[in-house]
């Protein structure tokens, strides 16, 4: 699928300045430039996305290994970065809402790294990689929330929709302001019980975190329970 | 006119002059999928050119003779066949479809009259040959002009056939088709100096062929770990040494590149050289790895060198040297700001690669906004050129093209908010003697040559 860039006319230059400012978002902790930006903010971001690459990417009915890979290396390094957060308590004080991907490094941070293992494991019993597993992913609503929107992200309204991207309907609404109900019914099936919250809930709501250990178990049993439709192996080395 | 080795200054130098020759391919705005180009590779003695696309077709383009009753030609390249190398596949076990796109084309050095190429999909590799016929035998005895067979009780005189001359027919035919023998996707084929082993290499594996024998291939590189939790680097690309035999190259996603050598044990899971260069603290992000994967890596012509290609950079190594690169060139450094965005758009994970000219003095490698980049090695000059159908008058030169990153932006400069980043300029390929480039950009195939050719 081609899609084509969204070419700035030369009038718009002086009001896309700040397009060209260097993106210190996402660069790593020790970084210089990350001093004045939120870290926990940006990483978090960017640990939403990449969780989104990686769904998507094992939704395909034979993923890209190489996609696959270099997406979860780049998790787990974010995933190292933020474990200093781990410690935060349930109801961070920032401004943004936490979404659920606090509340999951926040108790789960081990079980998240044991699903990741897990994930890439389960490759190994299909050499070869599995027809789709059932879509965790509701493709109705468009945008799936995660932090606030860094301002360099104005670039992303350039490139346009991607050529290589996942998503359905691009991602604006990556960055819009979190709303726990949509992200859950995106993200994580929503089959466990207590887990209805309405589209109002702020920022601030407590996930108990029985229900994140259970959105993972789900998560977790849904990709396995593909297993159940695989045939052996076929030839090849 | 056989021309020189490219050697000079690509860079608006006094030597070479990058003109506008030929385009290949529809003009349409909405380009069809199948029609994208896939691969682009030149036969060893340049006269021709073979491009696959996502469609599984392979288009070989012919150098046509230099007439001097039509001085214009100049050596121009038409198509000399056209086949459907690979169709999509069902793979009914694993209930997944396998794709057609033709990922990569090798030609066999010639060694007869026909022409023999390596074709491959994500799965499977074909041997193809390509021949000509030219002449026709006429005056069969058991057979009529138009092949009806005849009464053979009704035959009084035998005759003997005559080749009478016909219009010239391109036939390719498969002559082997070696599949079965790749679990993950196949990202490169190289055929060995000895001309009949070759290798295919998967993300996860690397098998040695003959190119008589189908049936079977050796696994030389797994680097599959027992428990699949562990893995965390594929392979990205391989290559044999143009002249010995014995050693291959592959490279990681890890920006790492191992060598191998044959003769040391029938499996070469341990390297023979270890080519890494450390990281840079200070440009160190999230994004490290993903923009030091290597995507392409090429011998030297001289076999004394090789290149690789990552995200932002093209690096050129000395065999005995592993510590660290003896050459950096930066392809679009501007874009190391911009990694969220193009990590969001997934345009990080773009695999460019490059090439050699014939004399190893000048590498290539493409870029986006349908731009391509030259480096000369040795006035360390270099530039950026666009493919595109606005510069697309009969020899006319090409005008370097500039970017600009930040600041106020200079006339014809291009500002970096402004690139095209579905233009982007994956596959070239140099002509293996003279100064004649080919570049792919999307369904487009663009024919450089220099000024002086």
């Amino acid at each position: 699928m081609l899609s084509k860039g969204l070419k700035r006319k030369q009038e718009e230059e002086e009001e896309g300045k700040e397009a060209l400012a260097v993106d210190t978002w996402w660069l790593g902790p020790g970084h210089p430039a990350v001093a004045h930006a939120p870290p926990a903010v940006a990483s978090r971001s960017l640990f939403d996305l990449s969780v989104l690459k990686l769904h998507h990417s094992l939704q395909q009915s034979e993923p890209d290994l190489q996609h696959l890979v270099l997406v979860v290396n780049t998790l787990r390094r974010i995933q190292a970065c933020m474990a200093p957060t781990a410690a935060l308590p349930p109801m961070p004080s920032l401004p943004t809402a936490p979404g659920i991907a606090d509340n999951l490094l926040a108790s789960s941070d081990a079980s998240l790294s044991a699903s990741m293992a897990s994930l890439l494991e389960d490759l190994s019993h299909i050499e070869g990689l599995s027809q789709a597993p059932q879509p965790l992913v509701d493709e109705g609503p468009p945008g799936h929330p995660t932090g606030g929107a860094p301002p360099s992200l104005g670039a992303l309204d350039l490139l346009g929709p991607a050529t290589g991207c996942l998503l359905v309907d691009g991602l604006e609404g990556l960055f819009e302001d979190t709303d726990t109900s949509m992200y859950d019914s995106e993200l994580w099936a929503p089959a466990s019980e207590g887990h209805k919250s309405s589209p109002e809930d702020g920022p601030g709501k407590e996930e108990a975190p029985e229900l994140d250990e259970a959105e993972l178990d789900y998560l977790m049993d849904v990709l396995v329970g593909t297993q159940a439709l695989e045939r052996p192996p076929g030839p090849g080395c | 006119m056989a021309g020189a080795g490219g050697g000079g200054c690509p860079a608006g130098g006094n030597d070479l002059q990058w003109c506008f020759s030929q385009v290949k391919g529809a003009v349409d705005e909405d380009v069809a999928e199948a029609d994208v180009i896939s691969t682009v590779e030149f036969s060893h003695s340049g006269d021709l050119l073979a491009t696959g696309d996502k469609g599984g077709r392979v288009v070989i383009f012919q150098r046509e003779q230099e007439n001097k009753s039509r001085p214009h030609s100049r050596g121009e390249y038409n198509v000399y066949s056209t086949f459907q190398s690979h169709e999509p596949e069902f793979d009914y076990l694993k209930s997944l479809e396998i794709e057609e796109k033709i990922n990569k084309i090798r030609w066999l050095p010639q060694q007869g009259a026909a022409r023999f190429l390596l074709s491959t999909n994500d799965k499977t590799i074909k041997l193809w040959k390509i021949s000509e016929r030219d002449k026709r035998a006429e005056g069969y005895n058991l057979k009529d002009e138009d092949g009806r067979l005849r009464d053979p009780l009704r035959i009084t005189a035998l005759r003997v056939p005559i080749l009478k001359p016909m219009d010239l027919m391109v036939e390719a035919s498969p002559r082997r088709i070696f599949a079965n023998a790749h679990t993950y996707h196949i990202n490169s084929i190289s055929v060995n100096s000895d001309h009949e082993t070759y290798l295919s290499a998967d993300d996860l594996r690397i098998n040695l062929w003959h190119l008589e024998i189908t049936d079977r291939s050796f696994n030389i590189v797994d680097i599959k770990p027992a428990n699949m939790e562990e893995l965390t680097e594929v392979i990205t690309a391989a290559e044999f040494h143009p002249h010995q035999c014995n050693v291959l190259v592959y490279s990681s996603s890890k920006g790492t590149i191992r060598l191998c050598d044959m003769r040391s044990s029938a499996l070469c899971d341990r390297h023979s050289k270890f080519f890494e260069e450390p990281e840079d603290p200070s440009s160190r992000s999230f994004f490290s790895e993903i923009i030091s994967s290597v995507s392409d890596v090429k011998f030297s012509h001289s076999g004394r060198y090789m290149m690789t290609r990552d995200y932002l950079s093209v690096k050129v190594w000395d065999l005995n040297m592993e510590s660290r690169p003896v050459e950096t060139h930066q392809v679009h450094e501007y874009l190391r700001s911009k990694l969220c965005s193009l990590y969001e758009n997934d345009c990080i994970f773009d695999k460019f690669e490059c090439c050699w000219n014939g004399s190893d003095s000048a590498i290539m490698t493409g870029s986006y906004n349908n731009f391509f980049r030259m480096f000369d090695r040795t006035t360390w000059r270099d530039v950026t050129l666009e493919a595109s159908r606005e510069n697309s008058k009969p020899r006319a030169s090409l005008k370097p093209r500039r970017v600009c990153a930040g600041g106020k932006r200079k006339k014809d400069e291009v500002s970096v908010d402004s690139l095209d980043f579905s233009k982007k300029i994956l596959h070239t390929a140099w002509h293996p003697v003279e100064n004649i480039i080919a570049v792919a950009a999307t369904n487009n195939l663009y024919i450089f040559q220099d000024k002086a050719n």
